[in-house]
């Protein structure tokens, strides 16, 4: 018989007590535990989580800074800021949006190709942020929206900066142009100082520039939501404790173009290719900086389009390429100063001695005949002569009398094969040969000898000697000061457009050429004047308010046969001659040094001269044809 | 202060005072229903906040906490004998309106947790967190402790039908709070030690299998508390949002209306399940310990109630009453502060919604009933 339990109403009681206190005591665990992850979250890990709580309400959205002005040297706006128009969708706000696309493809907005494209960027994008539909719209466009926008809610029309050149390409290969900011580009900007800047100096000054015009970017700290979207209140009250940072607008750059010098330039190279650069042989302010063709900088500021780059970079005549500073040619006789001074100071040649020319030259013991430019005879010629008549047979014996590497050495503190240190980058150097230089330049041993005709066809600036446009005028300037040696710049100063306050940049000099008497100086610059009086320019020249000094040059691209004469009718436009001339003014006292140089002009007495003496006219006259006094 | 010294000759006496005689005639207990009170103020005020400023639902709560109080007045004056016999019809009745609801579940649209009455909605699971604890108790009434094994059976059963069929709904909280209530009973009744060491055992086991049957987002749940960050955007979102909510309250709080993650939305559930942290987030560590000290307070004053009945039936289900009340706030704050897994059990007395607070109150009621009848014997 089973035991029968029967209720023990005091046992019970007591088990029950028992297993309540028991419970309690587990209960007080539980809650000592829960005090302690509440300690470890509040107290503990309070800084984290107080930062992620931080993190999750405030949004630092940047303020881009206004990039800074770029101003030639009499304060003319080169580059500036503008708004740009574009067309911006808030999908939450739109009813229809397949519809409203139609219509704006209907209206001539936005491209039917277009639209796919646009319905992607929409649906990737929160429904409350504004999407962009339509870059760079034109005020025709705007004024089309404007009148039917009641029958599209949720667009609107938004500005923001551009980038503005009002001259178009007018100076575009010094001023360079803005573009997106590239992968490229990235790896060496601090990304954290571009956050909301979408626009980077890519060539010219705007490149080389950069850090003084993008300025320095502020943020403005906006409240959000857990959807993202801004708000103004925090549980009904407005948050004031946000913090916002104005940004620094960046400095303005005052050039040392002129402008109007420039325009001229431009405007008497026109249709033509090549390039102008002039100087102020005093400091080595860049007055004009000319390389064309040229482009429109607008196009890249805005968002260029694949056609319009493609277009660009095919282009025969090359219109991105910057002659001036990266284009080589050989110099002609515009060296022929140079060659001159060598000989004087080396006292290789007696400047009074004449020399006679019957149009060829050729090396003793050699039956190899150097010919003169369209086979002229110029009989009798001494130093000065044969600079002004620009004889050839006279430099050819000059040059084989002194050698090539003293040639060489004489003519490299004017700037030959180097680069002049503009302050611009992309800027390339001409080749200074030498026999050290074919050397090391040529593989082969029979390439590697330095031939003595090599040294003949250098005293004319043939062969190996290449110069750029830039080389050149620096050459023309040194010439010009009787020696002594500056930096181009194209910089002058720049500005802090909220105080005002000017930045000079004092010009950089290179030293002195030295070891040349001041008479030869002046005799050379005398043959120089020649040119332009008696000479090869003189039809340049005539009637001009000052003297100045200056020297033609024609650099062959075609090698015409020894028994044929050069016809430039005859020949591809392409395969002329390069038109060369380089001058200063006044003569005495030079106030403007230049190299102008047209591809394919053929000589350089009647194409580039003419070009030259416009510039200088433009620098040097007065409105009503006079000399303007120095300043 | 419930006595009073009154001398009247040479005679002093002491009585009940005036306060505690009225208390002592509505059968209410007075520390009990200030320590609720407290509770209940300090949830209208934290919920003004979480609700957005939403002064419609405060006063909608402040609606059902007043029905809840209408129920807990009126059950603290039934008498514990009608209520030990109504226990079994109040047991079938809701385990019918669980079937109903699950009836109407499958023929309308997922999960189906109450009924339309007209004029209120009724969540018959509400029902089942009183009548199974009262089921089980007045099962060991008549039968002496610790509970055998027969009676164990018995007793599961008791427990489990109902579970099942909320946890069908499916509401994995309220089942298992439901549970709770049925296996405080059992252990308050005496089980032995190693009957509940061996029937753990058999829970893991279980869990192991049910892990198999359960709905994809309960797994979800389970896995994304074990590792809340592996899915920051989806189901960890809410952990991880409690906890920098809290986090960020520091010790003493953002101040009230300005706590940055309950305001602008970023936790989820802000009035709810989650109020918890917004009184992290907004009072601090010194608020959190404050609630804590006034739950810890009732559930206290529960247990010690529960300790001066007599009656079997009355000892297991004011003692499982009171027990539960801590497990949801011990569940509620675990879950908010990353402690237990996300299931839906609000914060008892301060959470908005639902029925629970009703319940709740109701539960009380029926502690102050067991309590204030108990038979004056001894000195």
């Amino acid at each position: 018989m089973p035991a029968v339990r029967i209720k023990d109403h005091w046992r019970e009681q007591r088990l029950f007590d028992q297993r309540a206190l028991v419970c309690a005591a587990l209960m007080g665990l539980a809650t000592v535990g829960l005090i302690a992850r509440l300690f470890l979250l509040q107290v503990t890990r309070h800084d984290y989580y107080a930062e992620l709580s931080q993190g999750n309400r405030v949004r630092t959205e940047p303020i881009p800074a206004a990039r800074g002005l770029i101003l030639d040297r009499s304060g003319e706006i080169v580059a500036g800021d503008q708004p740009a128009y574009q067309l911006e969708l808030v999908p939450e706000e739109v009813p229809d949006v397949d519809k409203t696309l139609a219509s704006l493809v209907q209206l001539g907005l936005i491209r039917a190709e277009d639209v796919n494209e646009i319905e992607r960027t929409i649906d990737s994008s929160r429904t409350f942020d504004s999407v962009p539909i339509r870059l760079r719209m034109s005020d025709e466009d705007v004024a089309r929206f404007a009148v039917r926008r009641f029958e599209f809610p949720g667009l609107d029309i938004k500005t923001r900066q551009t980038r503005f050149y009002p001259n178009g390409d007018l100076a575009v290969h010094a001023l360079g142009y803005v573009g997106a900011i590239s992968e490229q580009d990235l790896k060496h900007i601090d990304r954290a100082a571009y956050a909301g800047t979408s626009l980077i100096g890519k060539l010219g000054v705007e490149s080389a520039f950069e850090r003084e015009l993008h300025g320095r970017n502020g943020f403005r700290e906006v409240l959000v939501n857990a959807q993202g979207r801004s708000v103004e209140r925090q549980g009904g009250t407005l948050v004031t404790n946000l913090r916002t940072k104005a940004p620094t607008a960046g400095d303005d750059l005052i050039l040392t173009i002129d402008l109007k010098v420039q325009r001229v330039a431009e405007a008497a190279l026109a249709g033509h290719r090549g390039a102008v650069v002039a100087l102020d042989p005093n400091n080595g302010d860049v007055i004009a900086l000319v390389s064309l063709p040229g482009f429109d900088p607008t196009l890249f500021g805005r968002g260029i389009t694949a056609a319009e780059y493609n277009q660009l970079q095919g282009d025969i005549d090359r219109p991105l390429f910057n002659r001036a500073l990266r284009g080589t040619y050989p110099p002609g006789s515009t060296v022929k100063p140079v060659i001159a001074l060598a000989g004087l100071t080396y006292h290789v040649v007696d400047p009074e001695a004449h020399r006679f020319c019957a149009g060829s030259f050729h090396l003793p013991g050699s039956s190899f005949i150097y010919r003169e430019y369209h086979n002229e005879h110029h009989g009798a010629v001494d130093l000065d002569d044969a600079i002004a008549r620009s004889c050839d047979v006279y430099f050819y014996g000059l040059a084989n009398e002194i050698g090539v590497d003293r040639i060489s050495a004489f003519m490299a503190p004017f700037g030959f094969g180097a680069l002049t240190g503009i302050d611009i980058s992309g800027e390339k150097a001409g080749i200074l040969p030498s026999r050290a230089w074919k050397e090391k330049m040529f593989s082969r041993p029979a390439d590697r000898v330095w031939f003595p005709g090599e040294t003949v066809s250098f005293g004319i600036g043939q062969g190996y000697l290449t110069v750029t446009p830039l080389e050149l005028a620096h050459y023309a300037s040194v010439v010009a000061t009787r020696g002594r040696i500056w930096k181009p710049r194209l910089v002058a100063a720049y500005r802090d457009p909220g105080t005002g306050q000017l930045h000079r940049i004092a010009p950089v000099s290179g030293g002195e050429v030295g070891g040349v008497s001041g008479d030869d100086w002046q005799r050379v610059v005398h043959g120089m004047i020649g040119v332009t009086q008696r000479g090869t320019a003189a039809a340049i020249g005539a009637h001009a308010p000052y003297v100045f000094a200056g020297k033609t040059g024609t650099a062959q691209v075609f090698t015409v046969a020894r028994n044929e004469k050069y016809n430039a009718a005859k020949i591809n436009e392409r395969l002329r001659d390069h038109s060369w001339f380089i001058a200063f003014a006044p003569a005495d006292a030079p106030r403007i040094a230049l190299a102008v140089l047209e591809e394919n002009g053929g000589a350089g007495a009647s194409a580039a001269a003419p070009i030259a003496r416009k510039v200088l006219d433009a620098y040097l006259l007065d409105a009503e044809g006079k000399v303007k006094p120095t300043s | 202060m419930m006595y009073e010294e009154v001398t009247s000759g040479s005679r002093t006496r002491r009585t009940l005072t005036g306060a505690a005689r009225v208390l002592m005639e509505l059968r209410i207990d007075g520390p009990l229903v200030v320590g609720l009170s407290l509770i209940a103020a300090y949830g209208l005020v934290v919920l003004y906040s979480a609700s957005g400023q939403s002064l419609a639902t405060v006063l909608r709560t402040v609606a059902r906490l007043v029905i809840g109080a209408i129920a807990m007045l009126l059950l603290a004056r039934v008498n514990p004998n009608f209520l030990r016999r109504s226990t079994p019809w109040l047991y079938a009745g809701g385990c019918v309106l669980l079937l109903i609801v699950e009836a109407i579940g499958h023929v309308g649209l997922g999960a189906q947790r109450w009924l339309n009455l007209g004029l209120f909605r009724f969540q018959p699971s509400e029902l089942m967190k009183l009548a199974v604890p009262m089921m089980c108790a007045w099962y060991m009434h008549e039968r002496p402790l610790p509970p055998g094994w027969g009676a164990l059976a018995l007793l599961s059963v008791i427990i489990l039908l109902p579970v099942g069929l909320v946890a069908a709904e499916p509401d994995l909280g309220t089942a298992a709070l439901i549970a709770c209530g049925g296996a405080l009973v059992i252990v308050l009744a005496g089980l032995r030690v190693r009957v509940m060491v061996g029937l753990v055992l058999l829970g893991v086991v279980t869990a192991w299998f049910g892990w198999s049957f359960m709905h994809d987002y309960q797994r979800r749940r389970v896995l994304t508390f074990l590792n809340p960050q592996t899915d920051p955007l989806g189901a960890g979102y809410h952990i991880i949002q409690s906890q920098i909510a809290i986090g960020s309250g520091g010790v003493f709080g953002k101040g009230w209306m300005n706590g940055s993650q309950a305001q602008l939305e970023f936790l989820p559930e802000r009035s709810t399940d989650f109020i918890f942290a917004v009184i992290g987030e907004e009072f601090g560590l010194l608020g959190l310990l404050l609630l804590l000290l006034l739950y810890v307070f009732v559930v206290g004053r529960a247990i010690y109630l529960a300790t001066q009945t007599q009656e079997t039936f009355a000892r297991l289900l004011a003692g499982s009453l009171a027990l539960t009340f801590f497990v949801y706030v011990f569940i509620n704050a675990g879950m908010v502060t990353g402690l237990l897994p996300v299931v839906g059990v609000p914060l008892p007395l301060v959470s908005y919604g639902g029925s629970s607070v009703v319940t709740l109150l109701a539960g009380f009621g029926i502690l102050m009933a067991l309590y204030s009848r108990r038979k004056l014997i001894g000195s």
